[in-house]
């Protein structure tokens, strides 16, 4: 997930997405499936097959990822359920301990957490500005921030790369914590401005009426009202910054291989011909555990964060 | 790591934290204007911390790229040369290439993505295990480009004719007396373009299939209803009803495929790092800036991405001002 605006992104990115419309946003209604007939198992063997396709390449690496290394190289990973049954735990114990993966792990952590963080913040304040405050130019600056969500960070490298060349931070977590606040913040005021926008006029009215200032609606109404909106979007842009490639790359760089998240590792580890290979498999598990820990318990917060902009068009 | 730990934490306390000391004290210098002038300020002092990283992560540098792709390669005193970078991109053959692949990616993956989320949306909404199905296409997404050029890369496998090929796809054309087939080191057609196409078709197809799903649930089922009474089979109401009315939300999905595609970088990277006549802009870009030192070109080659994208943008613009039209 990436860029497009989820991500944008690189995120491809996700970080992209951007503006559903508005047939997206209508409540999800219940139906009963329909076309009953004689068309149904071929309907039902259609959507197994397409299952079957989608979920094989995922669980062949799980199953590579527990087979010995001499085997994993000259059999195929489907021979694993014939006898003699030969799995182990080697690859994800030599993972952790070699190839500086471990260490990975811990370095994504440590800038996917503060640079989901950061971006959430300043975002909602500023939305919180572009939706209940007045002010002359507010929708030019607004449509520049949907302009913004599509700029390719490509062209920002080079001169982001240079002031922090300057500032003495490539290499550091800084730099990335800094740079991804930046790339994450036009899809976050987008989305929360539309969220906060579509609360209802009446209750900050009343809000104001009672004397509550700006300040205290903030804090108050908007933040505890948007909560689902954080969440989709803390998750989508965790998500962007714990599966980015390219700011890690160009920001901390090969040349400081000691706070290189873990998605630089893996990637050098699959170009390295040498003897890692192997490890490859349980190095990409490691790297989707925590993914699909957030997809599996919070998905209709991810799927919110990803029909994005249409929380309420 | 100790040091690293504690700056973490410095940060996620501590951004909040001043946040709302900024806001609160903003607060309190602006208690000693006047009413008016406090409604003038405000929105501003509010916006401040956005618009500053804004600026200076997306507006400042796009501008500083522009104007660095007129200027040579030297970093210390860059000359201007003019046209010269784009000069290069459009004669140089190893960027036209790039360029060539950079559009099969834009007409297949965006093809493909949205063809098969709509035919997966649509098969789906017709049974009882719906959701299990979805989250099972829609998976992949979750995880990382380089993690899915991983799990790719295992299916893809090449061993020499005659051997054993542990590869998945190899193993399965290789059961009906095919191949095998180096797909991942194979220019020729490009196919190995191809292959890496059909990885984000595996990843995108589920975001795709997500968004056409909801607008699918949208459409008033009285519709459908009304049709079929009057006798329409299900093939006439899916070209005359249903196709018609996702037309916006097929519109929308496919402009992000389109800026996906166009910034096509971690699979590439990951796999062939544009070995094999499979390099794309964004891949090139990287290189010129590492591999050959050179600011221009590869702030050049940035720019053509920009401009690439520039339609997209124009066409979300106007999408949101129509959509804020009718709010």
């Amino acid at each position: 997930m990436t860029d497009a605006a989820l991500p944008a992104d690189s995120a491809a990115t996700p970080a992209g997405t951007v503006l559903a419309p508005p047939a997206a946003t209508t409540a999800v209604a219940q139906r009963t499936p329909r076309g009953r007939g004689p068309g149904r198992p071929i309907l039902h063997i259609a959507i197994a097959i397409i299952l079957i396709v989608w979920a094989v390449p995922t669980i062949g690496l799980l199953v590579s990822s527990f087979r010995p290394a001499d085997e994993l190289s000259t059999s195929g990973w489907w021979t694993a359920f014939a006898p003699p049954f030969h799995f182990t735990m080697q690859n994800y114990s030599d993972v952790l301990s070699q190839q500086g993966i471990g260490a990975a792990f811990v370095n994504s952590l440590f800038i996917a957490i503060p640079a989901t963080i950061i971006p959430l913040f300043v975002a909602a304040v500023a939305a919180y500005a572009f939706a209940w405050m007045e002010f002359p130019g507010r929708d030019v600056l607004f449509v520049v921030v949907v302009g913004l969500l599509v700029v390719p960070l490509q062209t920002t490298l080079i001169p982001i790369l240079k002031a922090f060349a300057q500032w003495g931070i490539t290499g550091e977590f800084l730099a990335v914590w800094l740079a991804h606040t930046g790339y994450g913040l036009p899809f976050a005021i987008f989305l929360l401005r539309n969220f906060m926008g579509s609360l209802p006029r009446s209750v900050f009215e009343a809000a104001a009426i009672d004397g509550a200032s700006h300040v205290t609606a903030f804090f108050r109404l908007a933040i505890p009202m948007c909560v689902p909106a954080l969440a989709a979007l803390a998750i989508f842009q965790f998500l962007f910054v714990w599966n980015d490639l390219l700011v890690a790359l160009i920001y901390i760089g090969l040349a400081n291989p000691d706070n290189l998240p873990l998605t630089a590792t893996m990637a050098n580890l699959v170009n390295s011909l040498g003897g890692g290979w192997y490890l490859l498999g349980a190095a990409a598990f490691l790297s989707m555990a925590l993914p699909l820990v957030v997809f599996f318990a919070l998905q209709r917060y991810f799927v919110r964060g990803i029909v994005g902009g249409a929380v309420k068009g | 790591m100790d040091s690293r730990l504690i700056t973490a934490i410095e940060v996620v306390v501590g951004v909040p934290a001043v946040l709302v000391l900024y806001i609160w004290s903003t607060e309190r210098l602006l208690s000693f204007t006047s009413e008016r002038w406090r409604r003038r300020i405000r929105p501003w002092l509010w916006l401040l911390p956005a618009l500053g990283f804004l600026g200076f992560f997306l507006i400042y540098p796009t501008i500083r790229t522009i104007i660095r792709s007129f200027q040579s390669k030297n970093e210390l005193a860059p000359e201007w040369v003019g046209l010269k970078n784009y000069r290069w991109f459009f004669t140089n053959s190893d960027a036209l290439s790039a360029l060539t692949n950079n559009v099969l990616w834009v007409v297949f993956l965006t093809l493909f993505v949205v063809g098969g989320g709509l035919l997966i949306a649509v098969l789906v909404d017709r049974v009882r295990y719906e959701s299990i199905a979805k989250s099972v296409i829609f998976l992949p997404l979750a995880i990382s480009m380089v993690a899915a050029g991983v799990i790719w890369k295992f299916m893809y496998d090449f061993k020499p004719p005659g051997t054993q090929q542990t590869g998945t796809l190899n193993a399965a054309i290789g059961g009906v007396g095919l191949g095998p087939v180096a797909w991942l080191q194979s220019p020729g057609w490009r196919l190995s373009t191809f292959a890496m196409i059909m990885i984000m078709v595996w990843m995108w197809t589920g975001f795709a299939m997500v968004i056409i799903s909801a607008a699918l649930k949208a459409i008033p089922l009285e519709l459908l209803e009304a049709a079929r009474v009057d006798g329409a089979s299900e093939w006439q109401m899916f070209w005359r009803i249903t196709f018609p009315l996702l037309g916006p939300t097929l519109a929308v999905v496919a402009t992000t495929m389109i800026i996906t595609s166009l910034k096509t970088f971690d699979i590439v990277y990951t796999l062939t790092n544009g070995n094999y006549d499979t390099d794309v802009i964004a891949n090139l870009m990287v290189k010129e800036m590492f591999t050959f030192g050179d600011f221009g070109r590869a702030s050049a080659v940035a720019v053509v991405l920009l401009l690439a994208i520039v339609p997209i943008m124009a066409f979300n613009i106007r999408r949101f001002r129509a959509q804020e039209a009718v709010r």
